[in-house]
């Protein structure tokens, strides 16, 4: 059994419980996903199931892509192609179709995506240092102070927390609950933020 | 259609009337204290109005005991059992926040003309 679907994020709302309690959530469209190619222990070393999502056409693949989707037996091409680890890929069928329906509502899951990019930032965005005394003659507002000693160690320590690029990294965010899930829209409702823009590609696990 | 604005939709309580900023409202919103449940009336002029599905709120004023009290109430909240329109103001403009300024006499709106009379 997969425990697992590619979607994309659409947006977030909220969502109002019986008892008037507001509650934010954000919409997936989770698959449907296709299973492309099964990874075997006596072929590949490991067990896992790659999987398509967002159909499209065989000419808008690249010829290599082409060349694995056709090796694979499949009619179409996908914008995302994920490998996800299954236990026994064997129980799986080229061609098999995923879908949200393996969610039920109440349940938990991890979702990771990809942050949206802030570009370079300083260390009071990136890291959340404090800032220093906007007045009162201070030059140091937003300065990351001092960064180490002196004539020893006469360098900085790897890893300090400095100014830099910030965002477009993977993120995974656990134990979303599902709201609600309508596999005739392929929608899967979440409570709470998903990391990443809206259109961006998440991949939704079932946690624990 | 988005999927977000179909999905709030089904939320959106599409019994409520229409009313304005300028409109005297009285609100009966459900209050549960413990396992009782009670209605409590809150009557006031509609100051603003913002935001879209169901993140749209607005606000109402009124003068209790000399003090200026504003509540905001979030406008698809099952919360609201009823909203009841007293009156239309003739307002100019969507936010009201000059009559946070004005007391007494100063504060009244005008009632707006309405093509039955």
């Amino acid at each position: 059994m997969l425990n697992g679907i590619i979607g994309r994020k659409i947006g977030m709302t909220r969502i109002f419980e019986a008892d008037g309690q507001s509650v934010p959530v954000t919409v997936i469209e989770a698959g449907p996903c296709f299973v492309v190619q099964k990874k075997l222990t006596a072929t590949d070393g490991y067990e896992a199931v790659q999987l398509g999502f967002a159909r499209r056409s065989l000419a808008k693949a690249n010829k290599p892509e082409r060349g694995h989707l056709e090796k694979h037996g499949s009619k179409s091409a996908f914008e995302v192609l994920k490998e996800m680890r299954v236990a026994d890929a064997g129980a799986f069928e080229e061609g098999q179709e995923i879908t949200v329906e393996q969610f039920a509502i109440g349940e938990r899951v991890t979702i990771t995506g990809t942050s949206k990019g802030k570009g370079f930032q300083g260390t009071v965005k990136r890291h959340g240092f404090r800032r220093g005394p906007m007045s009162h003659g201070s030059m140091s507002h937003r300065a990351p102070g001092s960064i180490g000693a002196s004539a020893f160690p006469s360098r900085v320590i790897k890893g300090k927390r400095l100014p830099g690029h910030m965002g477009n990294e993977r993120v995974t965010v656990k134990n979303l609950e599902i709201i609600d899930v309508r596999p005739e829209d392929n929608l899967l409702v979440v409570k709470g933020a998903v990391p990443g823009p809206r259109q961006g590609i998440v991949l939704i696990r079932k946690a624990g | 259609m988005d999927s977000v604005v179909q999905l709030s939709r089904e939320q959106m309580r599409a019994d409520l009337p229409d009313f304005r900023p300028g409109d005297t409202v009285e609100v009966h919103v459900r209050i549960v204290e413990g396992d009782k449940e009670r209605i409590q009336v809150f009557k006031g002029v509609v100051i603003r109005k913002r935001g879209a599905l169901t993140g749209a709120t607005f606000t109402v004023r009124k003068v209790s005991y000399g003090v200026g009290v504003e509540r905001i109430f979030p406008l698809h909240s099952p919360n609201i059992e009823r909203i009841v329109v007293l009156s239309r103001g003739r307002v100019r403009r969507s936010r009201l926040y000059y009559l946070r300024q004005r007391s007494g006499k100063a504060a009244r709106l005008k009632e707006k003309r309405t093509a039955t009379g």
